[in-house]
């Protein structure tokens, strides 16, 4: 029992209260560029997490056999394959987003939230505890993405998914639609108030968080 | 020339890397507390960049590209699926190299630096600076002036968001804002301040 409570926790922990995101500041390169629309939020986010979840299945099971002086390089190539097989698929099959999403697909590569969590976790935990670590790191992931995505495409366009929500003043409606939205400024800003919402509601997350004097040694990470 | 060096400018300003394509954004985030460091990171992004978008060109087209392989009878060959490998490894041996190099003739760069210098393998904005180029088409030199200028870009947006945050340590802010909330706030009034280049080099 404590141990079904134990993978619980591993899925549930990472969702709000210690979201890759704006917790552990993993991953945003990718999460801003491609919020401009749920549909590429949550292409994106399936890709995103399919390879988190693999990633750190082979890596956790091959984890005693990796040495330690060469274990970047050979998770790197572990992801990157990985990366490739998602690419190639989403080429196939769902063409017209994949070029929306342009080079961030291929960036999944570097995305410091694989390589955080498979340095981090996968590397000292069996396989299935590994796997559900992946797979709540990228359904916190997922949320974040499906929220800014949401908003931005709500406002910016007055669609969500492709649907019209707030009929625009092009069409005889009465919505002006901001384009800021769709611009980057909008996803630093909707970002910024996502973080200061979550740690308003849970004060133990600001915690003299990076409130450090300014020649702090310690804070070169 | 002026064509490379409107390519230069338009690196560096219109589409810089942590602003307007949100690449890099970790280290952007993570090492710009003051400029110290912060200068360090860019200075060493400029070089990384510098080199590898260039030699990573030279190995697409030379090894990777379709086509590549037709004078040794193999027209048909398709290797461009295999870049994403070939660039990581090209980039990971680079910052080595680079490491090493600076480590036996320049102690005093190597020293200001030398802890950024591994983390550059992962980074986002090193491994889009090739993708970038890949799907731009760029020859030689324009790669090459592309991965400087995006490297400049990053330094100068880095450098500019650390002498703001250094400034805000001492500022009274509301609890959940502080840090990173307050962070990528600025880091979108700075990104719209940029996209304000968008017209100095429109031409």
């Amino acid at each position: 029992m404590p141990a079904r409570a134990g993978l619980w926790n591993i899925l549930t922990e990472p969702l709000i209260r210690q979201n890759p995101v704006t917790l552990q500041i993993l991953g945003i390169c990718s999460a801003l560029a491609v919020t401009t629309s749920v549909a590429t939020a949550l292409t994106m986010s399936a890709a995103l997490t399919a390879v988190l979840v693999m990633s750190a299945a082979v890596i956790s099971l091959i984890r005693r056999h990796i040495p330690d002086t060469i274990r970047l390089i050979v998770q790197i190539v572990i992801v990157a394959s990985l990366v490739i097989v998602i690419d190639q698929i989403l080429q196939a099959y769902l063409f017209e987003i994949s070029q929306r999403l342009s080079v961030f697909v291929s960036l999944i590569t570097t995305n410091c939230l694989v390589l955080g969590r498979t340095e981090s976790f996968s590397r000292h935990n069996p396989p299935v505890r590994s796997m559900v670590d992946g797979l709540g790191n990228g359904l916190g992931y997922s949320l974040v993405l499906t929220l800014i995505g949401s908003l931005r495409e709500l406002f910016g366009a007055g669609t969500l998914l492709g649907w019209q929500v707030l009929p625009t003043v092009d069409q005889g409606g009465w919505f002006t639609p901001l384009n800021l939205m769709l611009l980057a400024p909008s996803a630093f800003f909707l970002l910024g108030g996502l973080v200061w919402a979550i740690r308003t509601i849970m004060p133990e997350q600001t915690e003299s968080l990076e409130f450090l004097p300014p020649d702090d040694p310690e804070d070169t990470k | 020339m002026s064509e490379l060096w409107s390519l230069f400018l338009h690196a560096a300003f219109v589409d810089n890397m942590p602003l307007t394509f949100f690449l890099g954004l970790c280290t952007f985030i993570a090492l710009s507390r003051k400029t110290g460091p912060a200068l360090g990171l860019g200075i060493a992004m400029t070089a990384v960049l510098g080199v590898t978008v260039p030699l990573n060109y030279l190995i697409y087209t030379l090894l990777l590209a379709p086509g590549a392989w037709a004078w040794a009878g193999l027209p048909d060959t398709d290797l461009s699926y295999l870049k994403l490998i070939a660039f990581i490894g090209v980039i990971a041996a680079t910052v080595q190299l680079l490491e090493m190099v600076l480590d036996r003739f320049f102690p005093a760069i190597y020293a200001s630096f030398g802890v950024f210098l591994p983390l550059l393998t992962v980074q986002c904005a090193i491994l889009g600076g090739s993708l970038f180029m890949v799907e731009r088409k760029y020859d030689l030199a324009q790669s090459a002036v592309f991965g400087v200028g995006a490297g400049f870009g990053f330094a100068v947006a880095v450098v500019m968001l650390g002498a703001i945050r250094a400034r805000l340590a001492y500022a009274d802010m509301p609890q959940g804002l502080r840090g990173l909330g307050i962070t990528f706030i600025i880091a979108g009034m700075m990104s719209l301040g940029f996209s304000a280049f968008a017209q100095m080099v429109a031409s």
